[in-house]
Formats: structure tokens, sequence, C-alpha cells
């Protein structure tokens, strides 16, 4: 898919986001609007995923392991056409668009997570079953950089290396914000490449909001052998929306209707 | 004597995955203790050693059953309960994944050890997580149909398991109903509820207690939720001394699903034993029952006091 295209749904995605989050009047918009270019990709240049398929599992697989990112899930499934459910009821009661994602609930949702950690360990498992079922369906687990604080990241880092994974890659949404606020000063887990590496998989270090960056990386990972990937993706939390960049109390918040206002517009000429 | 709960275990999963191509068996670090071993000597590429890291086993069998196979998860009761709960609480659980958690060493017959290895909380662990099955069969011929029917039925499990060799209480001939209560011995007014190991202390206090002319239920109850509610009623109705009894702390265990049952439907005093609220300590499994109170004169003693 062409640069233009991907934008425009990057575009139609975001505006979702915001969307959303002030409809419920609760959510994660931050993380959500930095990781937007990397789903966009994957969606719709990278993974084998399509109204045929989708509710089954033999095919490409994602999981988002930053459960709290759910907006950006619900939006780009709706975005790719495989959402049937209504955007705007995210988070209301009786809405299968629970604030953090229920793999029964919506078909594309191919993990339940939101406790930081814990996807990635099932998107290895995944990614071993596939390899026991001798398939060539992939494995993508999107985490934050905060996520990687916690330890059970760096068991699964080992299984995926053990088990030689290279079917598996995980993304990590770098923005460098977490709840309260810089993740160098709340726990620092810099550097996060160099510890990967030292874990045993193949690293790429790329602007995750350059769209033929993300794909050169998913590419070259699909090159990869006997080794799982990471690619760290440099993000902006907030991105596309000026007065949410670089923001971390936009981690977990809702824009007022006058917010929305500016924020769509904005998002409009991006 | 007879295996213990958990070499049963090792047998049956050894069976199964020949008989099952979308059984795999996932294990920290503990094959030989868990009897996974087994299995991986059957089909080594159906059973992966997931390291001394429970937490990420657990979301491991997530992926694997989201895959569509059936996973048999081992290690340690205090490990695959305690340490991975929240990972079995929301990577298996609130997704329903078709894991079954097998537990082994639990409670304090795993002796020696100490406290540090001593589930006597898992039964409770597991009851409050949302739709959990929670069975612990009382010797190796019930351990072989437990497993075997969760092996059949989607969704998690957890299956309580024993490191020590126990007397058999059934044989091959036994129609196992399971899910139901079973009553072992018809009694005329004291029935004594009982899980794993109690089941035998139970027996054993049964036939000392006819001796004195005091005729007692034994009900063996390895299906710990969902509970035989109607099964259980019947007996509360039927006895006016009711016993539970259950290698556990008495919170959240047997005796309260007892309890649970009993308030709801059919109120009665509820005798409890069980660990009373403390950590136990090292030492030979007989001799930790018999210094808890575990042991079979314990409930000869209990018998007496309260009829």
């Amino acid at each position: 898919m062409d640069k233009i295209s991907l934008k425009n749904h990057a575009k139609n995605i975001r505006k979702n986001i915001v969307k959303m989050v002030a409809n419920a009047n609760s959510g994660h918009i931050g993380g959500a609007l930095s990781a937007t270019d990397i789903l966009t990709v994957l969606y719709f240049n990278e993974m084998n995923i399509h109204a045929e398929n989708v509710g089954g599992v033999n095919r490409d697989r994602f999981v988002l392991s930053k459960g709290h990112a759910s907006a950006l899930l619900y939006s780009t499934l709706h975005e790719k056409g495989l959402l049937n459910e209504d955007l705007m009821t995210f988070r209301f009661i009786d809405s299968k668009l629970q604030g953090h994602p229920n793999m029964n609930y919506v078909a594309g949702v191919d993990m339940s997570t939101g406790s930081l950690g814990q996807g990635v360990s099932a998107a290895v498992g995944m990614a071993m079953a596939n390899k026991l079922a001798k398939n060539d369906y992939r494995v993508y687990a999107l985490l934050g950089d905060g996520e990687c604080q916690e330890g059970q990241v760096w068991e699964a880092a080992m299984a995926a290396a053990h088990y030689k994974l290279d079917n598996l890659v995980v993304i990590v949404d770098f923005n460098g914000l977490q709840i309260d606020g810089d993740i160098t000063k709340v726990m620092n887990p810099i550097p996060i490449d160099e510890k990967f590496k030292a874990f045993g998989f193949e690293v790429e270090v790329i602007d995750g909001h350059d769209y033929d960056a993300i794909d050169a990386a998913l590419k070259h990972a699909r090159n990869v052998k006997g080794k799982p990937t990471m690619i760290l993706a440099h993000t902006v939390k907030g991105k596309g929306v000026s007065f949410m960049e670089h923001n971390a109390g936009w981690h977990g918040v809702a824009p007022n209707a006058e917010e929305l206002a500016k924020a769509l517009a904005e998002l409009e000429v991006l | 004597m007879g295996q213990a709960t958990r070499e049963a275990y090792g047998d049956i999963l050894g069976q199964l995955i020949l008989e099952n191509e979308k059984i795999v068996v996932l294990d920290a670090d503990l094959t030989k203790s868990t009897k996974t071993s087994v299995a991986q000597s059957k089909v080594p590429n159906r059973h992966f050693n997931m390291g001394i890291a429970e937490a990420n086993m657990m979301g491991v069998a997530a992926g694997f059953a989201s895959s569509g196979y059936t996973v048999f998860a081992s290690t340690f009761a205090m490990f695959a309960t305690g340490r991975a709960w929240e990972q079995v609480r929301n990577s298996i659980g609130y997704p329903r994944l078709n894991v079954k958690i097998c537990g082994t060493h639990a409670g304090i017959a795993v002796g020696e050890d100490g406290v540090s290895h001593q589930a006597i909380e898992d039964i409770a662990l597991m009851r409050a997580i949302p739709g959990m099955q929670v069975y612990q069969p009382c010797d190796a011929t019930e351990t072989k149909a437990i497993i075997r029917h969760v092996s059949q039925i989607d969704g998690p499990c957890y299956v309580r398991l024993g490191r020590s060799k126990v007397d058999d209480v059934f044989n091959e001939d036994t129609k196992f109903e399971i899910g139901k209560i079973h009553q072992i011995t018809k009694g005329s007014n004291v029935c004594i509820f009982t899980t794993g190991l109690m089941t035998q202390a139970a027996l054993k206090a049964q036939k000392k207690l006819q001796e004195e002319g005091i005729e007692m239920s034994v009900v063996n109850v390895s299906c710990l939720k969902p509970l035989d509610e109607e099964g259980v009623f019947k007996m509360l109705k039927e006895h006016d001394v009711i016993i539970t009894a259950e290698e556990h702390n008495v919170i959240g265990g047997l005796g309260a699903a007892i309890a649970e049952v009993s308030t709801s439907k059919c109120p009665k005093l509820i005798h409890r034993m069980g660990i009373y609220d403390c950590f136990a300590e090292s030492g030979p499994f007989e001799k930790l029952l018999v210094k808890y109170h575990l042991d079979s004169e314990d409930i000869v003693k209990k018998v007496k006091e309260v009829l």
C-alpha cells in the first residue's frame, strides 16, 4: 500500500481514537496515538488478516501487550473493515469494546490483555504453537516501553530466544513516557535494545512514525532465521495532537469538547 | 501403599499425550517431580520446559490454548497458584482458555521442604477465579479419571496433586461420576466431607469409630468447584453432625465451600478440620499431619467431641 493511503488510514484511526476516548470520557490516548503508525503498517501492509480469516487462528496474529491502548486496536480493526461494533460504545456498559481488550468478545482481538507483561508471553506461546503445527503464520506483539519494567517481559524474551522463535516480532513503542512521567526517572529500562540483544534477539531501531522504516524492519524480520526480532520504535506519545505530544498527563485522560474539536482539527491536516 | 497422586498424573498424562495429538505439556524445571517427565519421554516435541519462570509459563500456556491446543501446565502448587496467580487469572481465567493447571506437592504433606513449598491456600486462590474448575483426587485411580476428564472438557481447570504415596481408596472397577461428591461409607448421623489425603485418614477413623459403635459417612469431594450442591445438600439433610477435613487452610477451602452451600440451602453447625490459619514447618509428612491435627486419630477425637 502506498504512503498516501497509509497516511489516510492512520489519520482515520487517530481521529476515532480521540473520539472514542472523549465519548467514553475515559481511556488511554497518548500511547494509542504513539503506536498508530505501527499498527497501520502491520494491518494494511504486513499481516495476513482479512474478513475471511479473522474469526479463526489460521492467520498472522497480533497481541496488544500494552492492552490499555485498546482504542487503537478497535479503531484499527474498524478501519480495516473487520469490526462490526459501534466504536462509540467503547467502555460503555453492555459493549463488546471493553476498556482493555477481551478476545472472546471481538474477532481479531487475539488475546485478552491489560495486565502489563502478560501479552508477550501469550505471543510466545502462539509462536511456539505455530512452530509445532509447522505453519508459516507470524505473531506480532506490541509492548510499551514502561511495560519493559515488568519482569515477565524478560522471562518471555528468554523463552522466545531459547525456542528460536523467528516467527515472532516484538515491537516496543518507545515513547519515553509512562503514567508517572519520564520512563528514565520512574524506573529506567534503557538500554532496551541492548537488553533484547543480550537475550538473543535480532534488534532493529527505527522511527516509529516512518512508514518506510516500519515496513522495512518488518520485512527484514521475515528474513531473520533462528531467533526472534525486536523492533524498538522511537515514537512520540500523543502523536498528531500538539497539546498531547510528549505529555505524560495525556496517558489516561479524556479530552473535553473543546480539546476534542481542536484535536480533530489538527489530525485532519496532519 | 499406592502411588502418589502426582505419579498417577504422570502415568495418565503419558498415555493421554499419545492418544490426543492436541495435548501439549509445559513444565517449569520440575519435570521429574511433577512427573510430566513421563509424557516428555513419550512425545518429546509436545513437552516444553519453560525454565524457572512460572509467570511466563502460564502466559505461554494461554498462547498455546488460544491456538487450539489442550495445555497441561505443571509445577508445584505453590508456584502455579501463588506466584503466577494473576497470570492465571488474567491470561487463562478471564479469556476462559483451555489450560489444565496441575499443581503437585500441595499441602503440608510436601514435608521436609517446609513452608515456602507448602501450598495451603491454593484451593482458595483458584476457587476465587470466575469459571475456574477445581479438583483434588485422593488416590491414583481417581487421579487418572480426573485427568482424563479435564483433558476432555474445554476451559480452565486446576488439579491439586500430592507428593507423598497414599493408600488406594478406589480400584479399577470403581465407577466415577466426576463432578459429583462420592459417598464411600454410609453412616447414621455423622458425616465427614473430605478431600485429598484426608479421605484416607477419614476412612481409617471410620473403621475405628465403627468398632465403638459409631457409624460415619465418609464423603469424598474431588470436585471442589463447581461443587455438587445437590449432593452436599442431601448429605446435610441426612446427617446431624457435619465435619469437613482438608489439608489446606480452613479459610477458603473445602470447609468453606461446604459452609457456603449450608448457609444458603441447609443451615447446620459445621466443624471444620484443616490448617488453622498458620504456617506449618519442615518435617516428615506423617509427623506434620499429626502435629497439625490432620491424622485419623484427630478425626476420631473430633467426632467424639462433637457427638
